[in-house]
């Protein structure tokens, strides 16, 4: 589904991305795991092209991502990042439907689908007329997914989806998505910092660090076989708070 | 929403179109004959003058009353703004045609007529410094001449700061006539006459003709080593009138000769003391000296509110619109293309530090005089806020709602309608709601070149020291800054989403 080949990404002297393989299957779930400024969300907008890497390339179902098919190619991709990114100054429902107008979707089908994704994500109809601001934030969240699966994309890249939402909402909303994740059967690419989250979530977990994968596999492997202590003291660091 | 915004604009575009061609038919009428004067209350008299005689001859004539200055009036008539406008010789030799040498008067028409102007014989006053004192002081001391004064060195003088700083003022005065008064002070003008009134000072410097001369009954002392330069009033004109229409030009030479010194005072002294207004004393004057029937009309502060609200309203509208229509895109570029946009933004902001009256100066070798300089001027100070407003109002998105706009798939142009200059619109809006207030502010300095609007009042009113006619432009001008405010207040919930609004209450 997705590939990314040999990707290395420099803002000014930071060395953001280097040199990542990373390849995403159909119906699987990746997560990207690590500290702040490990490079996973500069990983996770290379994906979908909102930043171009200097080094390796991008491959969509096989295509090679290039400026010409990256509109195209957005369009089958769905992006969740934290806080939702929603605008302001739309309504819930215009946010959800923005992509499907410009498309020129009729309304009838716009209005099917609004229906099948509030249902999907237990949103409250009456809320769809509400701007951002008037709603909680696990609505937000909601909302943004929404607003992602719209035009029922292929592949769902998420970052920080939860990041912003008070524990109790957040494992709710875990079990939600998870559940949303395996009835849709779509790849998902999710960034966390969180390992219980990526645990939770991940077929398999790409632990990084200063922008290289430092290990690939199951929450199992890395548990048991940390390949170094960097990654031991970051999957420890969290359990012990616990 | 933005097609509400295209909406409005093209709304404001054509009621500006329905407007203009009243004005721009009227500049290219070809028997019209357009009068200026200078915003002193002797020229704008003449001015009447030259404006009741032509419109009694049914000719198309209109008069541009106190504009700003004689090289703006004299280029205007070399560039055929203007027609006819009152002058005086010494003016036209020291201020105009400076460094020409020029010996006599045949040399001075030639000159002119180089530049196609011609001029009208005087018509009938010297308007030149004069040294006066009070009647009474001078008959008891039996004081006629400039060269009496020499007989009292206990007389006190008190002249103008300017006189004292001038070449033919007091130090050569001094040493032409030999005076051997050691009692000299610099004074402002209008306390000189205090000074008279009061004792402390005997003798002054005059405009020959003042209104004051007869009002505080002051003599005017004879030149008689002829030290001062004379300043004849006469009429300027373009020489293209003799052909374009001569009867015109045989009307407005009537007036040759026919205004004494002593009449000038008392037309002045009737607008500057009594309070009339320039057109009826003019007309009056006519009727009496030249027996021309005129139809003078008094208008009633309404009117003139009306037409000056008009006025003002037509320079603010079509500058702000057009303002508003060029800065968004330019803002939009700014933000786009940074590199350029820096130097957009530098470049004017250089516009923005130029004082707002030299920016309108600028504008007539390029635009003439009327309210076409005063709209360019207008327009490139209303660019500025408006340009930075929507720059900083686009560059301001937080990153996040940016990148959420380019992964959603959307191309650039629907982001920035749908997305960006929506998010903007509470930045680019209080951009247009403060170059509105500057406008509306400096819409007053168009007065100065014939732009009419609130600065017309204003300035007749500091000419006439009238305080209640500055209020007549001034308060209609701070109210239409505040209605402008508030307008734009009102305006904000058509233009700014209220998912946008709701945030600053949180």
């Amino acid at each position: 589904m997705l590939r990314l080949k040999n990707v290395s990404k420099k803002f000014e002297e930071l060395q953001a991305v280097s040199s990542v393989d990373l390849n995403l299957w159909e119906r699987e779930t990746i997560v990207l795991v690590g500290p702040s400024g490990c490079g996973k969300s500069t990983l996770i907008r290379l994906a979908i092209g909102i930043i171009a890497p200097d080094e390796g390339e991008v491959y969509f179902k096989g295509e090679l991502v290039t400026p010409e098919n990256l509109m195209e190619i957005r369009r089958k991709i769905g992006y969740v990042i934290q806080e939702g990114g929603l605008f302001p100054h739309l309504t819930a429902i215009q946010n959800i439907r923005l992509v499907a107008e410009y498309l020129n979707w009729d309304s009838d089908k716009i209005k099917n689908r609004i229906k099948e994704l509030t249902d999907l994500t237990h949103f409250p109809v009456g809320a769809l007329e509400r701007f951002p601001l008037e709603l909680s934030g696990g609505q937000r969240q909601r909302v943004s997914l929404m607003r992602a699966l719209m035009l029922d994309p292929e592949m769902l890249l998420l970052d920080e989806p939860l990041g912003a939402l008070d524990p109790m909402i957040r494992a709710d909303l875990q079990d939600e998505l998870k559940e949303i994740f395996r009835s849709l059967g779509k790849a998902v690419l999710l960034v966390t910092h969180d390992i219980h989250e990526a645990g939770f979530f991940a077929d398999e977990i790409l632990l990084m660090k200063d922008g290289k994968v430092l290990q690939q596999g199951s929450i199992r492997e890395l548990l048991d076989d940390p390949v170094d202590d960097f990654v031991k003291k970051f999957i420890s660091a969290q359990r012990n708070r616990v | 929403m933005i097609s509400k915004t295209k909406r409005l604009l093209l709304g404001i575009v054509i009621a500006a179109n329905f407007c203009l061609p009243q004005e721009s038919m009227a500049g290219d009428s070809k028997d019209e004959v357009n009068v200026g004067s200078k915003k002193f209350t002797e020229s704008v008299i003449l001015g009447e003058m030259a404006y009741y005689l032509l419109i009694n001859n049914g000719i198309n004539v209109i008069h541009k009353a106190e504009l700003g200055g004689t090289q703006i009036l004299f280029k205007s008539l070399v560039q055929g703004e203007l027609d006819i406008y009152p002058e005086y010789t010494g003016t036209i030799l020291q201020e105009i045609l400076a460094g020409e040498s020029i010996k006599n008067e045949d040399e001075l028409k030639d000159k002119l007529a180089s530049m196609g102007i011609l001029m009208s014989e005087p018509l009938g006053f010297n308007n030149s410094y004069v040294i006066g004192m009070k009647k009474e002081i001078a008959e008891k001391l039996n004081i006629n001449k400039v060269s009496d004064l020499r007989n009292y060195p206990e007389l006190k003088f008190g002249f103008s700061n300017e006189f004292m700083d001038r070449e033919d003022g007091w130090p050569s005065l001094q040493r032409k006539y030999n005076l051997p008064q050691r009692d000299v002070r610099g004074i402002d003008h209008d306390i000189g006459y205090r000074g008279l009134e009061n004792g402390s000072i005997d003798v002054i410097d005059l405009y020959a003709t003042d209104a004051e001369i007869d009002y505080y009954n002051l003599k005017s002392l004879e030149d008689d080593l002829n030290h001062f330069p004379e300043y004849q009033a006469v009429f300027l004109y373009r020489s293209d009138l003799v052909t374009r229409n001569p009867e015109l030009v045989k009307s407005l030479l009537r007036l040759e000769g026919i205004i004494s010194e002593s009449a000038m005072i008392k037309l002045n002294a009737e607008v500057k003391l009594a309070g009339k207004s320039e057109g009826e004393v003019a007309s009056r004057f006519l009727e009496r000296e030249l027996n021309v029937e005129t139809e003078f009309y008094q208008v009633t502060i309404i009117d003139k509110l009306i037409q000056n609200t008009y006025e003002h309203l037509f320079l603010v509208v079509i500058s702000l619109s057009a303002a508003i229509i060029i800065a968004i895109p330019l803002g939009i570029v700014t933000y786009k293309i940074p590199r350029f946009g820096q130097l957009l933004l530098g470049l004017i902001g250089v516009i923005q530090t130029i004082p707002s009256l030299a920016l309108i100066v600028f504008m007539i070798p390029l635009l003439g005089i009327g309210a076409k300089p005063a709209i360019a001027a207008l327009f490139l100070y209303s660019l500025l806020p408006i340009v930075r407003n929507t720059y900083s109002g686009l560059k301001d998105i937080p990153l996040q709602l940016s990148e959420s706009a380019e992964a959603l798939g959307l191309p650039s142009k629907v982001r920035m309608m749908k997305i960006e200059l929506p998010l903007a619109s509470r930045s680019i809006l209080s951009g247009i709601k403060t170059a509105a207030v500057i406008n509306v502010g400096t819409a007053t300095l168009g007065a100065i070149i014939g732009a009419g609007g609130y600065g017309q009042p204003i300035l007749t009113g500091i000419r006439l020291d009238d305080t209640g006619l500055i209020l007549q432009g001034a308060i209609p001008a701070a109210l239409l800054a505040f209605g402008v405010q508030g307008l734009f207040e009102l305006l904000e919930p058509i233009f700014v989403s209220k998912g946008l609004r709701l945030g600053e209450n949180s």
